[in-house]
């Protein structure tokens, strides 16, 4: 009997994207034409009179114009910062800041839909993802740190701790709200004051949060948040009165920050890029841990620092991986980050999508195999298939460098030891993932690879409760959970 | 049957992770089904039905009306497609098979000493070949879960592939009951050693032990399908029975059919449910998307 080879068989998958359009509605937001700076509890024009727009990056068109703060701006809202932890915010009794934070996060909860469309019409993410993990996110970290604000001598016990003052933040674009929330939420549980600086091109739901923050009646200058790009930024890392950075962005502006502050009184944490490797031994649970990849390098188009964007398969299962990954690839949606069906939306910005492109090329050139499912994507707006690289060696530029988008490269290995080599050789040092049903394999893994964050047969997850952040290039500082308090106080050891 | 050297080692361990499964299954419901993929997907999941009377108290007559339900879902909505078959005990097969006629809409007999399956498998195979003799042209076989619970693997591949014997020319559905099973590791291991077996569907459940059918559960099933297509180049069935009674449920289902086997397997030859009151539900939905407004329970009859 002739039997059919197994490589042509292969699954359809047509049917299963061409679902009718399920878009979420854009009028259940309300967008201003023009946003001005939020400095002191109040929003008002930049100095320079000057305004950049800002794009919906899945159609190109313009959403709202964004007010640019100059030296000036950043002056004002630092001396307003300054004046509130003094007069008001440094007194207040902490259980008075937690109940300040806790209505905030009250807030985002109530407006929650409409914080899901901003973000999503502002940055391309998926309104699934929007909807079910920003925002509620954000939510949870305000939460969670409202709950600290007068505990914290239990979280550092027997010693006394006190505010810094005047913290600086700046966010990328990524998760605009999501790390707005990361950055104020510790900062005023331990008593600080706050100039936030969202990354230009994502600036709406910061400037959302902040007529949330207005509405919540927090005192005058507790919070500032003000626009801008990276002149902007450069003036707050540089105002001699701020007494914290706090950047989450690209290693290339971690470094610059790093020697700005250098020689002065300015604590810093980093959150920086990244190049994790996701680890996937032999008897791992493998249609779960696929799943677990395209969690992790296709989630907000890959525009993550922690993305597992290296993936490492044991040579014995490598052909099923890949081929199960592939039939995945199929059925993901590129398109409307608005419909609720979609998987993938826009990439961030036109800026970005060059770059992955170039990363693709590069790819290509090195002699990898590319593939990319066959999906059609939409003509206007920046788009970017999902892409997966075999066939890539360890000294590819696409599996060293960061490309912060949906790109993936695959290596295979053989031994334990190889793969925790192979998985350290890299300057970042953010995340990684392992997936393998032993657990004595996966405490071995955790202890040796140097990441901040190992996953262990999942990926990218999230929770308040749960320090983040990086080794090497990668950063330093911890973001979220009881470490994150240590980021905004000063120790004093003798109670 | 499958040749015995490409048969795996069915004592080695299989990995699947519950977090894992349950995750993946829940993200299927985020899918917004809409307008005209949700008329088709309706369309659909009404012609997958088996629909089922498995009871004691079941006679001629019930069946009977259950027949002619199954031929005129609800005759005043014109175009509506059939049911896929009607699932019955052997003893109303005969019943059955005259009451549908040549309507096109199979008759289904549960067998082996359904829902338990504790009987000597002389007894489990003359209750196999009595439906097939009455004309029924699927069996729904129960596996013996007590057996592979104590690892017996053997026992059960020997039980399968001679009741798949007795089937002749009928297809064979094998129940795994998996709300006996209770891990999803175990639903794996089953749903292969019931493939490679002989079985042409793999089903979850009689619908006597809660839980029944559930989406994680489905999709381990599923998953188990097309890694068992990728091996060997046979198509598979599968049947999830027993506690999906709700239109968007049943949408749910064909979300996650389609992301995991793709349009091959959208249709009733290779998909079913097995369900008695999904169709009214549908049946209610249809009606809906047809005039605007929903009618109440009592316009749809029962049987």
């Amino acid at each position: 009997m002739a039997t059919k080879k197994n490589n042509t068989i292969k699954l359809k998958f047509d049917s299963a994207r061409n679902l009718a359009p399920a878009p979420e509605s854009k009028s259940a937001a309300k967008i201003d034409p023009q946003y001005d700076l939020f400095i002191n509890g109040k929003f008002e024009k930049p100095s320079g009179k000057k305004y950049f727009p800002t794009i919906n990056p899945a159609t190109e068109e313009k959403l709202s114009m964004i007010a640019e703060a100059n030296t000036a701006d950043v002056n004002k809202a630092v001396v307003a910062a300054r004046t509130a932890y003094d007069k008001t915010w440094k007194k207040m009794p902490a259980a008075e800041r937690a109940k300040y934070i806790y209505r905030i996060a009250r807030m985002i909860q109530e407006r929650a839909r409409e914080f899901a469309i901003i973000e999503t019409l502002d940055g391309g993410k998926p309104i699934r993802e929007s909807r079910d993990f920003d925002v509620p996110t954000a939510a949870n970290h305000f939460f969670y740190y409202a709950g600290w604000a007068d505990k914290l001598e239990y979280a550092f016990p027997n010693r006394r701790t006190e505010p810094l003052g005047v913290a600086g933040q700046i966010i990328p674009w990524n998760f605009p709200l999501l790390m707005a929330a990361w950055k104020i939420a510790p900062a005023l549980a331990c008593g600080n004051t706050v100039v936030l600086k969202p990354a230009e091109n994502t600036s709406l739901t910061a400037l959302k949060l902040a007529e949330i923050i207005q509405e919540a009646d927090l005192p005058p200058g507790v919070v500032n948040i003000i626009t801008g790009a990276g002149a902007t930024g450069a003036a707050i890392v540089n105002h001699a009165d701020v007494n914290k950075i706090a950047f989450t962005g690209s290693t290339e502006v971690g470094k610059i920050i790093q020697r700005a502050i250098a020689g002065t009184n300015k604590k810093a944490t980093l959150e920086l890029g990244g190049k994790a490797a996701n680890i996937i031994f032999d008897d791992a649970p493998l249609d779960q841990a696929v799943e677990g990849v395209i969690n992790g390098i296709f989630f907000n188009q890959g525009h993550v620092c922690c993305a597992g964007s290296r993936l490492y398969v044991q040579e014995s299962v490598f052909k099923e991986v890949v081929r199960k990954l592939k039939d995945r690839l199929e059925t993901l949606i590129v398109g409307d980050p608005m419909d609720k069906n979609t998987d993938i939306g826009a990439i961030n910005s036109k800026a970005q999508l060059d770059i992955i492109n170039k990363y693709i090329r590069i790819g290509q050139q090195e002699g990898a195999e590319m593939y990319q499912p066959s999906c059609a994507v939409p003509k206007k707006g920046f788009f970017c298939k999902p892409t997966i690289f075999t066939n890539v060696a360890q000294s590819n530029r696409i599996a060293q460098e960061e490309i912060f988008g949906p790109v993936l490269a695959i290596q295979s290995f053989r031994t334990d030891d190889e793969v925790i080599e192979k998985a350290n050789n890299t300057p970042y040092g953010l995340s990684a993932g392992v997936w393998t049903d032993k657990g004595s394999k996966i405490f071995n893994l955790t202890t040796k690879l140097r990441a901040g964050v190992v996953w262990a047969n999942t990926f990218n997850k999230f929770d308040p409760t749960s320090p983040f952040g990086g080794y090497k290039e990668s950063g330093y500082g911890r973001e979220g959970g009881l470490q994150g308090l240590s980021a905004y106080v000063n120790i004093i050891e003798n109670r | 049957m499958i040749q015995t050297k490409t048969i795996p080692d069915f004592s080695a361990p299989v990995h699947i992770d519950q977090v894992g499964i349950e995750e993946r299954a829940s993200r299927f419901t985020k899918r917004s089904i809409k307008n005209e993929s949700k008329l088709n997907g309706l369309m659909l999941a009404l012609n997958m039905i088996d629909l089922t009377t498995l009871e004691g108290k079941d006679t001629e007559g019930k069946v009977k009306q259950l027949c002619y339900k199954a031929q005129h879902l609800h005759d005043a909505y014109p175009g509506l497609p059939t049911v896929a078959a009607i699932c019955v005990y052997p003893s109303m097969v005969k019943t059955a098979k005259a009451a549908l006629g040549d309507s096109g809409i199979k008759v289904a007999s549960v067998s082996t000493a359904f829902p338990s399956g504790q009987a000597p498998r002389d007894v489990k195979i003359r209750d196999t070949k009595f439906a097939v003799q009455h004309g029924a042209d699927e069996i729904d076989m129960v596996i013996s879960r007590g057996k592979f619970l104590e690892g017996e693997y053997n026992f059960v591949f020997d039980e399968i592939a001679a009741i798949k014997e007795a089937c002749g020319e009928a297809r064979l559905k094998v129940i795994l009951e998996t709300g006996e099973l209770v891990t999803y590791d175990k639903v794996r291991k089953a749903s292969d050693i019931a493939m490679y077996a002989g079985a042409d569907f793999i089903k979850t459940s009689t619908g006597k032990i809660s839980p029944a059918a559930t989406m994680p559960v489905t999709l381990v099933m599923l998953e188990a399908i097309r890694d068992f297509y990728y091996k060997t180049g046979k198509k598979i069935a599968m049947k999830p029975a027993g506690g999906i009674s709700k239109s968007k449920l049943a949408l749910h289902y064909l979300v996650m059919l389609n992301e995991v086997l793709g349009e091959d397997w959208m249709n009733n030859e290779w998909f079913r449910f097995g369900a008695s009151s999904l169709a009214n539900d549908i049946l209610m939905q249809l009606m809906k998307l047809r005039t605007g407004v929903y009618q109440s329970a009592n316009y749809f009859s029962i049987d």
